[in-house]
């Protein structure tokens, strides 16, 4: 949202005091100018007037006036006093109820005007101070009036007597269903909503028998505002209206902090737990053990002193409790200590805006820094899916911005989504943590597979692992593979034992090889010995028979000259003797 | 024969507006037609006295409060359609 620098001369705004609302209109309605509320029958609008009378006269210090053509103030007080806003303490300085309707056995001749109406407000205004001024049900007396054009000059002398006396007004009209913004020309007071400065449409629909309530800020002069639909809730303050947290807003604080998942192995596979305020899904199929690995989570915040509320939808919390003691989870203790909240989310009823807000309130109330909702693919069930998702996403940008780390636990449908992996809000794709939880049948087992889907940020494993419940907790175990199949369950065990028995027999076997291999290796290394001895003496042989010949043949030379000079009949030698004489 | 019924009215303007003008004037004009003699009327600025418009529920103007004879009738409007007027007053023509 593009927030409009100070400087530029736009009007200052009037908070209306309505959760998300103020939020919409980026502070509150134009001051000193008019707003029209529209919407059909029962679809909040003279509670959203009255929360605003409220809010002006007990925090603003603006005391207000509201003009009730349709019920009388009684009643009006009467229906408001369960929000708990104690009009009657504000009566009749802070808040003052002009009963202005219109009498049933009126006589009516000719055109009328409402100066009446405004010189007894002018009066009021004067001597309570009065800022704030509702005009509840115009339409009625608008009604009245015999043509378009007396009402045109009527409304307009409402919003110049608004205008001059600077006062923020509302108007709430009544439209008829369809007929809202799509055809302000149709509509019999589709004049008001130009010319006012901000009109505000309210929606209530019904969709395959859930309430859905909307709002929608149709314009807003001089100022941005979110222009889509947001849904709201009327709920135990009045009115609260859902807004996602508009991005970039500095109050998500991001640790570096990590919580443990209440599981050792899987704390470890996520290299040391889920951070705080992170948001973890866990996805499976029914019985995968979703509702444990969340419920060792809660535990796991309860023993570190931390305030925590688990919604179930699925049990009642007594039934949890049971099931989860079962495995060596104890919640028990910190129910009775006030740390655990526990909720059967099954009693409340409603459209996925409604459960989100009920849970919202009473994780505030509780100052909850944990939140477990198993499981949250519920809130699809309660509602239409298009809102669920809006849903999904405002809880967890809400639980971001205040800091909660949640977990939330998703069923997911085992015919449609066995491939895919989606959940049916999309959540998946909003949590920064994902453990998907997978059942693998096998040699007439079923055992549960843990594995990590995502873990933003931290470095996580990619090993499937096994999860085995035991009255002593819950614990992962390393997978078998053998020849590219997983192994689980008796499967897993039998391998790892037929492994543990042949890697024993392959040891002796190996033991035994080395005891041979050393005694080959002594009788080689004893032949070497011998013949190297052999060759030693072979050496010497052929050293003494290299000499002996070359003796013998040089005793047979020598010999030979010998016995030719002896002889002297060669006549080689006598040359020779010639020579050498 | 008894003694004419005197009309009591309260008629609430507010001063300027030509709504009311128009409502004082056709107020005369049937009381000085029907009621000659036998009328009292009485002309409230409701911004000059805000109190008592607060008090007799005035909103729109004009309105005609007819005090006497009961039961109170109230009329919204310049009056300008005599025959509505009339027949909320409970005058008849021939009464007159």
């Amino acid at each position: 949202m593009k927030q409009i620098p100070k400087r530029l001369p736009v009007h200052s705004k009037v908070p209306v005091g309505i959760t998300g609302f103020d939020e919409i209109v980026n502070g509150g309605l134009p001051r000193g100018r008019t707003t029209l509320v529209t919407g059909g029958p029962g679809s909040g609008k003279t509670i959203f007037g009255l929360q605003f009378l409220a809010h002006g006269a007990r925090s603003c210090n603006e005391p207000g006036i509201f003009v009730a053509f349709e019920e009388t103030p009684d009643q009006l007080i009467a229906n408001v006093e369960g929000f708990g806003w104690k009009l009657s303490e504000l009566r009749p300085k802070k808040l003052f109820f002009l009963s202005a309707q219109p009498t049933p056995d009126l006589i009516q001749s000719g055109t009328f005007d409402l100066n009446g109406l405004l010189a007894i407000l002018s009066a009021k205004q004067k001597s309570m101070g009065a800022k704030r001024v509702v005009f509840d049900a115009l339409d009625v007396v608008l009604a009245l009036l015999p043509d378009p054009a007396a009402r045109q000059r009527e409304v307009y002398r409402l919003h110049e007597w608004l205008v001059t006396n600077h006062l923020t007004g509302m108007i709430t009209a009544k439209t008829v269903r369809g007929e809202d913004a799509g055809a302000p020309a149709h509509h019999p007071f589709g004049f008001i909503q130009f010319m006012v400065d901000c009109s505000v449409i309210l929606n209530h629909t019904v969709e395959l028998g859930v309430s859905q309530r909307n709002l929608r800020v149709q314009k807003y002069r001089g100022s941005s505002f979110d222009e889509n639909e947001s849904p709201f809730v009327i709920g135990k303050n009045g009115f609260d209206v859902a807004v996602s947290r508009i991005l970039g807003r500095a109050d998500a604080v991001v640790t570096n902090e990590r919580v443990t998942s209440g599981v050792a192995r899987l704390d470890t596979m996520l290299g040391g737990g889920y951070y705080r305020g992170a948001s973890v899904l866990i996805t499976g199929f029914p019985g995968t053990a979703k509702t444990t690995l969340s419920g060792a989570f809660a535990e796991a915040a309860c023993k570190r002193g931390e305030r925590t509320v688990f919604v179930g939808f699925d049990s009642d919390s007594t039934e949890v409790i049971r099931n989860l003691t079962s495995v060596g989870i104890r919640l028990g203790p910190h129910v009775r200590s006030g740390l655990l909240k526990m909720i059967s989310a099954r009693t409340l009823t409603g459209s996925a805006e409604t459960l989100l807000v009920r849970i919202k309130a009473l994780t505030k109330e509780h100052r909850a820094r944990c939140l477990v909702i198993d499981p949250v693919s519920k809130l699809s069930k309660a509602g239409n899916e298009l809102t669920a998702h809006g849903v999904a996403e405002r809880l967890i940008d809400w639980s971001k911005a205040d800091g909660i780390t949640l977990v939330c636990t998703s069923l997911l449908d085992e015919m449609s989504n066995r491939m895919d992996g989606g959940t049916p809000l999309q959540i998946s794709t909003l949590a920064d943590t994902w453990i998907h939880l997978n059942y693998l049948v096998q040699a007439g087992e079923r055992n549960r597979g843990m594995s990590i889907i995502k873990s933003r940020g931290m470095s996580h494993s990619n090993q499937v692992r096994e999860l085995i419940l035991s009255n002593s907790g819950v614990t992962l175990a390393d997978i078998y593979t053998a020849g590219g199949e997983v192994l689980m369950g008796t499967m897993r065990w039998e391998k790892e034992s037929a492994s543990r028995v042949a890697s024993e027999v392959a040891e002796v076997a190996g033991q035994l090889n080395l005891v041979r291999l050393d005694a080959e290796e002594t009788v080689l290394e004893v032949r070497a010995k011998s013949l190297h001895t052999e060759l030693l003496a072979k050496q010497a042989e052929k050293i003494l028979l290299a000499r002996t010949t070359q003796t013998r043949n040089r005793e047979q030379s020598s010999g030979a000259k010998r016995i030719r000079e002896l002889r002297g009949a060669d006549p080689a030698i006598a040359r020779e003797r010639k020579a050498l004489k | 024969m008894s003694a004419p019924v005197r009309f009591r009215f309260c008629l609430f303007v507010a001063d300027d507006s030509p709504n009311g003008a128009q409502a004082t004037a056709n107020l005369a004009a049937i009381c000085a037609e029907y009621l000659p003699g036998r009328h009292t009327i009485e002309i409230v600025d409701v911004f000059k006295v805000p109190a008592r418009a607060l008090e007799a529920n005035v909103f729109m103007t004009p309105t005609l409060i007819l005090l006497s004879p009961a039961p109170v009738r109230r009329i919204v409007g310049t009056l300008s359609q005599t025959e509505v007027v009339l027949r909320a007053l409970g005058i008849t023509k021939q009464a007159a």
